[in-house]
C-alpha cells in the first residue's frame, strides 16, 4: 500500500494544469528527480481545454518541502495553475485492473460484487476485474483478490478535481 | 514579407536589439550562417575557438552589460559543447539565449549524423527550451525566448531549430518588442512595514546582499538603504561590486572564504537582511549555526529561494530595487554607532592578507592590477584559489565589474567571459585572472582575442598545482596530493605568442608592474602574464565545508618534508 493512510500528514496531492506540449511531462518529472522530491504516483491526461493537460501528482514531503515543490513548479514556463487537493476540497479517484487465476471463479465474482468491481475479461485461466475508488478501497480490494493468486495488476495512480 | 526561416531569425534578433553574437558554424546551422553573411553590416559575429568559449563570451557580454547574451552553435557536438556555458549562466541567473540548429524534421529521432536532443539534454540547466520545426514559429518563439530570459529571475533559454525550418519560407512582420517589467513587488504592502519595523527594532542589523542587486541595477538603492539603516554590509561572491568595497561599512565577503569580520558580524547581529541573495551552501556553510542570534528577513524576486536553504522570519518577494525603494521611503533614519564601531574594530583586528616576501604573492599581484587599473577594470576569473584571492583583494566598487562563475564553479570560464566583456565594453580594461590549471582548459580562446584584436589581459597565477584542491588535500586528505601537481612542460610565453598574444613571465612585484604596463599599452592584441607564485599559498580565512562560519581557519601550517 503506497498511500493508504488518510491521516498521513506528509502526503500531498497536487493538480497541475499545463500547456500540452511535447516534453512537458519530462520537464515536470525531471524537476522532481533533480531536486530529490519523491513521486508516489503521477497521472496525466487531456482536460477541458484542448491545448492543456491536467497532471495529478501524489507526493510525500514535509510542509517546507511541499512549499518548495509548489514554488519550483510555478517557475516552469508551461505550468499554468497549481492546486493542492485534499479530502475536504476535492474528489479523488484511482482506477485499477487486477488479473487473477480463474480457479475459483465464484469466489472472485463474489468479491467483485461486494466491491462493485466489473469483470472486464475472462478466459479459462484468468479473470480481469476493474475498480474505481479511493486508494484505500483499491488497496483493500487488491489485498483480498490476491487470495486468488494474483497474475498482474495495474493502478493508474490518483487523479482528482476540486469540488464545486 | 516572405522570408526564409534563417532571415526571420536574424530579423527577430534585430528586433530585440541584438548586435553581437558569439558562435561557431556547422552543417545544420549553415542556413543561418548564410543569413549572417547577408546581415553582416547589422550584426557582429565573433567566431570563437570552441563553442564553450562562445557560451562563456555570451555570458560575459550579458553580465557586463545586463543585456541578453546570444550564442549560436550547430547540432550535435556543437550544441553539447554549449552545455557547460549554459549551466554556468543559468546557475548565476545570467540572461542568455542559446540558439542551436538540429537536423531536418524528417531526420529527427533517427540518430542522424550530428543529431542530439539538445532541448532534452539542457532541460535541467535552462530556464526553458524550445524546439522549432516550422519557419512561421521562429519569430514568435524568439520573442518569447528573450522575454523569458529577461523576466523575473533571469536565466538561459535554449532555442533549437530544425534545418528545414531555417530553409523554408514564411511570412514575417516586424514587431516592437514587449517591455519586460521586472520592477515588481509580489508581497503585500504590509510586508514592507513589517520589515521596516523589524529594522527599527534591531540594535545590530547586518545587510547581506547578493547578485540580485546587480541584476536589478539597485546599487544606489542599496547605498541609500545602508545609510538609512546605518548597518554594516557584506556581499556574496555574486554580489561583489553591488556595494563599494572601500566603504567603511563594508565588512568584506561572506562565506567559506569570507572575512573574519563578516563572520563576527553574522555571529553577533540580531537582524540579518538578505537582499537578492540565496543563502548558498558556500555562504552559510552550516545552516543550523548560521546567524543563530539573528532574525532573518529575506528579500528575493524568486519565491522558490525563500525558505529553500534558510527559513527566514520574514520575507518579501519582489525585485531588489523595487523593494528597497519602498523600504527607503518608509524607514526612519537609524543609528547604530556602537555596532559600527565594533565592526571597524574587527576590521583592523582581522585584516585579510598574505605575508609578502621577495617573490610576488597573489595579493601583491592583484593589488598591482587594482592600482594599475584604478579599480575600474572589468575583472573576470576562472575558478579556484585565484578566484577567491581576486574576490578578497581587488576592491570592487561598481556593479558589473566582477565576472565569475559563482554557482557552478566553472574552471575555464574566465577567458571567454573576458572576450565577451571586452566586445561589449571596448573602452574598458578587461582582465581575466586565471590559475594555471584553468588556463590549460580554455587557453585556445587567446586565439580568438588575438584575431579580434581584443587587448584582454590574461593573468595566470601560476603555482604549478591545482591550488584549491591541494589546499583541501593538505587539510583533509593527509597531504596526499593526488593528481594536483601539474608539472606541465608548457612554455607559457611560446604558447601565448603562438596564439597571437604578447607574453611575459613575472616573479616579482616590479616585473608584474612592468608587464602590466606593457599589457595596458597593447591596443590591438591580448597579453598573457605568467605570474609565478608559491604553490603553498592558501586561501584564508577558510571555513571547512559544513562547519560554522563563526570560527574560520586563519592559518594553515606548511610543514611538508618534500
Amino acid at each position: 500500500m503506497i498511500y493508504g493512510n488518510e491521516e498521513d500528514k506528509d502526503m500531498h496531492i497536487i493538480s497541475i494544469l499545463v500547456e500540452n506540449h511535447p516534453g512537458v511531462l519530462s520537464r515536470i518529472s525531471g524537476l522532481f528527480s533533480r531536486r530529490a522530491y519523491n513521486i508516489d504516483s503521477l497521472s496525466v491526461g487531456t482536460c477541458e481545454t484542448p491545448d492543456c493537460s491536467r497532471i495529478t501528482i501524489v507526493t510525500h514531503a514535509d510542509e517546507a518541502t511541499f512549499q518548495q515543490i509548489q514554488s519550483q513548479l510555478r517557475k516552469l514556463v508551461e505550468v499554468i495553475e497549481i492546486t493542492g487537493l485534499c479530502k475536504g476540497n476535492a474528489v479523488t479517484r484511482e482506477h485499477v485492473l487486477v488479473k487473477v487465476r480463474a480457479d475459483n471463479l465464484a469466489g472472485v465474482m463474489q468479491l467483485c460484487e461486494i466491491y462493485r468491481a466489473n469483470i472486464v475479461d475472462i478466459s479459462r485461466e484468468t479473470i480481469t476485474a476493474e475498480l474505481t475508488g479511493s486508494p484505500q478501497k483499491i488497496s483493500a480490494f487488491i489485498d483480498l483478490m490476491s487470495d486468488h493468486e494474483l497474475v498482474e495488476l495495474v493502478r493508474t495512480g490518483l487523479t482528482g478535481l476540486l469540488r464545486g | 514579407m516572405k522570408l526564409t526561416g534563417s532571415d526571420i531569425l536574424i530579423e527577430a534578433l534585430l528586433e530585440q536589439g541584438v548586435d553581437t553574437i558569439f558562435g561557431y558554424p556547422g552543417g545544420s546551422i549553415l542556413n543561418i550562417y548564410d543569413s549572417l553573411y547577408k546581415y553582416s553590416d547589422k550584426i557582429r559575429h565573433i567566431l570563437t575557438a570552441h563553442e564553450q568559449g562562445a557560451s562563456h563570451a555570451a555570458d560575459g557580454y550579458a553580465r557586463s552589460t545586463g543585456k541578453v547574451g546570444v550564442v549560436f552553435a550547430t547540432s550535435g557536438p556543437g550544441a553539447t559543447n554549449l552545455v557547460t556555458g549554459i549551466a554556468t549562466a543559468q546557475m548565476d541567473s545570467v540572461p542568455m539565449v542559446a540558439i542551436t540548429c538540429n537536423v531536418a524534421t524528417n531526420m529527427l529521432g533517427k540518430d542522424t549524423f550530428q543529431e542530439v536532443d539538445i532541448v532534452g539534454v539542457t532541460m535541467p540547466i535552462t530556464k526553458h527550451g524550445f524546439l522549432i520545426k516550422k519557419p512561421e514559429d521562429i519569430a514568435p518563439t524568439i520573442r518569447r525566448a528573450f522575454k523569458i530570459a529577461k523576466s523575473d529571475c533571469p536565466g538561459v533559454v535554449l532555442v533549437d531549430i530544425t534545418k528545414d525550418a531555417t530553409a523554408n519560407m514564411a511570412e514575417y512582420e516586424k514587431q516592437i518588442p514587449e517591455k519586460v517589467d521586472n520592477k515588481y513587488i509580489k508581497s503585500e504592502a504590509a510586508c514592507i512595514e513589517t520589515a521596516c519595523r523589524m529594522i527599527s527594532e534591531s540594535e545590530r542589523p547586518l545587510i547581506y546582499a547578493g547578485g540580485g542587486i546587480i541584476t536589478s541595477n539597485a546599487s544606489d538603492e542599496l547605498k541609500t538603504f545602508q545609510k538609512l539603516a546605518d548597518a554594516p554590509v557584506t556581499l556574496s561572491l555574486m554580489g561583489l561590486g553591488a556595494f563599494p568595497a572601500d566603504d567603511p561599512a563594508y565588512t568584506g565577503m561572506i562565506g567559506m572564504h569570507g572575512s573574519k569580520t563578516t563572520a563576527r558580524c553574522v555571529r553577533d547581529c540580531d537582524l540579518l537582511i538578505a537582499i537578492g541573495a540565496r543563502f548558498s551552501d558556500r555562504v552559510i556553510c552550516n545552516p543550523k549555526s548560521f546567524a543563530r542570534n539573528a532574525k532573518i528577513i529575506h528579500i528575493d524576486i524568486d519565491a522558490a529561494e525563500i525558505g529553500k536553504n534558510i527559513m527566514p522570519h520574514h520575507s518579501i518577494q519582489g525585485d531588489a530595487g523595487a523593494v528597497l525603494t519602498e523600504i527607503n521611503k518608509m524607514l526612519k533614519q537609524q543609528k547604530h554607532s556602537e555596532w559600527l564601531e565594533q565592526v571597524s574594530k574587527w576590521k583592523s583586528e582581522y585584516p585579510v592578507g598574505n605575508p609578502s616576501g621577495g617573490t610576488i604573492t597573489p595579493q601583491e599581484a592583484i593589488e598591482t592590477i587594482y592600482e594599475k587599473t584604478d579599480g575600474d577594470a572589468i575583472i573576470c576569473t576562472d575558478v579556484g584559489q585565484h578566484q577567491m584571492w581576486t574576490a578578497q583583494f581587488y576592491k570592487f566598487n561598481k556593479p558589473r565589474h566582477f565576472l565569475s562563475s559563482g554557482g557552478l564553479g566553472t574552471m575555464g570560464y574566465g577567458l571567454g567571459a573576458a572576450i565577451g566583456a571586452k566586445v561589449a565594453n571596448p573602452d574598458k580594461t578587461v582582465v581575466n585572472i586565471a590559475g594555471d590549471g584553468c588556463f590549460h582548459m580554455n587557453m585556445n580562446e587567446l586565439s580568438t582575442a588575438a584575431k579580434q584584436e581584443l587587448p584582454v589581459i590574461e593573468v595566470v597565477m601560476n603555482n604549478n598545482v591545482l591550488g584549491m584542491v591541494r589546499q583541501w588535500q593538505r587539510l583533509f586528505y593527509g597531504k596526499r596530493f593526488s593528481h594536483t601537481t601539474l608539472d606541465k612542460k608548457t612554455d607559457y610565453e611560446k604558447v601565448a605568442e603562438g596564439l597571437g598574444a604578447q607574453a611575459f613571465t613575472v616573479r616579482t612585484k616590479e616585473e608584474m608592474e612592468r608587464a602590466f604596463d606593457a599589457a595596458l599599452a597593447a591596443k590591438d592584441k591580448p597579453t598573457l602574464i605568467n605570474c609565478i607564485i608559491d604553490k603553498d599559498m592558501n586561501v584564508l580565512p577558510m571555513v571547512p565545508g559544513g562547519q560554522s562560519i563563526e570560527e574560520p581557519i586563519m592559518e594553515i601550517k606548511i610543514d611538508d618534508a618534500e
